[in-house]
């Protein structure tokens, strides 16, 4: 009998050998064939135990703040003067929007009550308002989304549309947030743009086993629940202030 | 790497390609844990495989222009990860630095922490990681990469054959040689620890 090369074995071991069935029948008939495959498996199952140190779900995020200053510029279509004018002025909303909020909710237990929505300016008001709107209507559509049951292929180019919608909205408060210095605020809008991100970009058609997929990324994440107590922290500004809610 | 996936991805290299960060932001959020264990295993040690990431997408986002549209946008990355790695490798060994990690530094043949001392498990412990580092070493660059995609990535060995840019033959013949080297080099210890 002509016995089989330490090449034909371990190809085999991959399933990538010309002929797998007939190496395995070789094999079953075979001892010396059989006992170099066994020590090929012995010295190839041992260095699965060659770890790689782990890297979080963030890991992606923090690769591209390092990465996105040094990309170089590409060409974009212009944008129109009008656009820019608004980008500023909602800038500028945003700005005094989250400022207000915070100011209502970095009182440390126990040192006086936390303003509350009837000692703020009636302008405070209606940017809180705005914020805990855009926070709503956030965690209502990924909430929409992760309980979409569906039998067959799922068309979610509606969600889409709103993701995108968002997106813009988010940017704008998440720059303010980390330009006035409050991390959680910033870390919560960032990790919902990385989220509206892949849905807006994403196909419109998904199967229930990417639905599936996706609910467990927004629970896993725990996205939705920061998002509950965000925009929970921002309705009840005349209730003490939750400290370190994330 | 389904075609769902791929679809996604060539729709998101289109608009990167037209200057779109966003979309190109979601790429690097997709691939990032991929790249590093790819760039960790070829180079050995963290702050290489983190300096080959960043590297990667750097130059993968300069030569967006080049891709085949047609093409598997993974493999596309992985290929140019592995040169990235292999530049970084080279320029170590014109130093006289060596390839792998480190010995003093954080282990990457990790040990198993308790449990019977299974021939498996000692096959692991201090003597038999140094061999098999050295072994890695001892690896050519395309022996190293044809393996780390074949057996820890499970990559077809038609996209090993395309990382590498030769034909499926090759790729292969690589994996057996990387094997082997790997096998010599533990099959004394495994044996003595039965
Ligand atoms: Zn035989």
């Amino acid at each position: 009998m002509k016995h089989l090369t330490e090449e034909t074995l371990v190809l085999h071991y991959y399933g990538d050998a010309d002929e797998d069935a007939a190496v395995e029948q070789h094999c079953a008939e075979c001892e010396a064939c059989r006992a170099l495959y066994h020590s090929i498996e012995r010295a190839l199952g041992g260095l699965e135990k060659w770890s790689v140190p782990e890297r979080g779900a963030a890991y992606g995020a923090e690769v591209w703040k390092r990465l996105q200053p040094a990309l170089p510029a590409r060409s974009r279509v212009p944008i129109p003067a009008v656009s820019w004018r608004w980008a500023v002025a909602s800038l500028a909303l945003a700005a005094m929007l989250v400022l207000a909020f915070l100011a209502g909710r970095s009182y440390p237990p126990g040192s006086g009550p936390a303003p509350t929505v009837a000692k703020n300016t009636l302008r405070e008001r209606v940017l809180l308002v705005a914020l805990s709107d855009y926070l709503e209507r956030s965690q209502r559509m990924l909430t929409e989304l992760a309980n979409a049951g569906a039998a067959g292929p799922y068309d979610i180019s509606f969600e889409q549309g709103r993701a995108a919608d968002l997106l813009d909205e988010s940017r704008l408060y998440r720059q303010t947030a980390a330009r006035t210095g409050d991390d959680v605020v910033a870390g919560v809008l960032d990790e919902l743009e990385r989220v509206l991100l892949e849905i807006a970009h994403g196909p419109s058609r998904i199967s229930p086993a990417e639905l599936e997929d996706l609910r467990f990324r927004l629970q896993a994440e725990g996205i939705l629940f920061k998002l509950r107590v965000l925009s929970a922290n921002v309705r009840n500004q005349d209730q003490p202030a939750i400290q370190h809610p994330l | 790497m389904n075609s769902r996936m791929e679809f996604a991805n060539g729709e998101l290299v289109a608009q990167a390609r037209s200057g779109n960060a966003d979309a190109f932001r979601v790429l690097v959020d997709r691939h990032s844990r991929g790249l590093f264990r790819v760039a960790f295993r070829m180079t050995g040690n963290e702050p290489d495989a983190e300096d080959v990431v960043q590297e990667s997408f750097l130059r993968a986002y300069r030569q967006l222009g080049k891709f085949d549209q047609r093409a598997s946008f993974g493999t596309w990355l992985y290929r140019i990860t592995v040169n990235c790695a292999l530049d970084l490798v080279r320029s170590r060994k014109r130093r006289g630095e060596p390839w792998a990690a480190d010995p003093g530094a954080e282990d990457p043949m990790q040990t198993a922490a308790s449990g019977d001392p299974t021939p498996e498990r000692l096959a692991f412990s201090g003597e038999v990681r140094e061999r098999v580092a050295d072994a890695l070493n001892e690896l050519s660059a395309a022996e190293r990469a044809a393996f780390v995609l074949r057996h820890y990535e499970g990559l077809p060995i038609e996209d090993v054959s395309r990382v590498l840019g030769c034909n499926p033959g090759a790729a292969k013949h690589s994996v057996f040689r990387a094997v082997q080297k790997l096998r010599r080099a533990l099959e004394p210890l495994v044996s003595a620890a039965k």
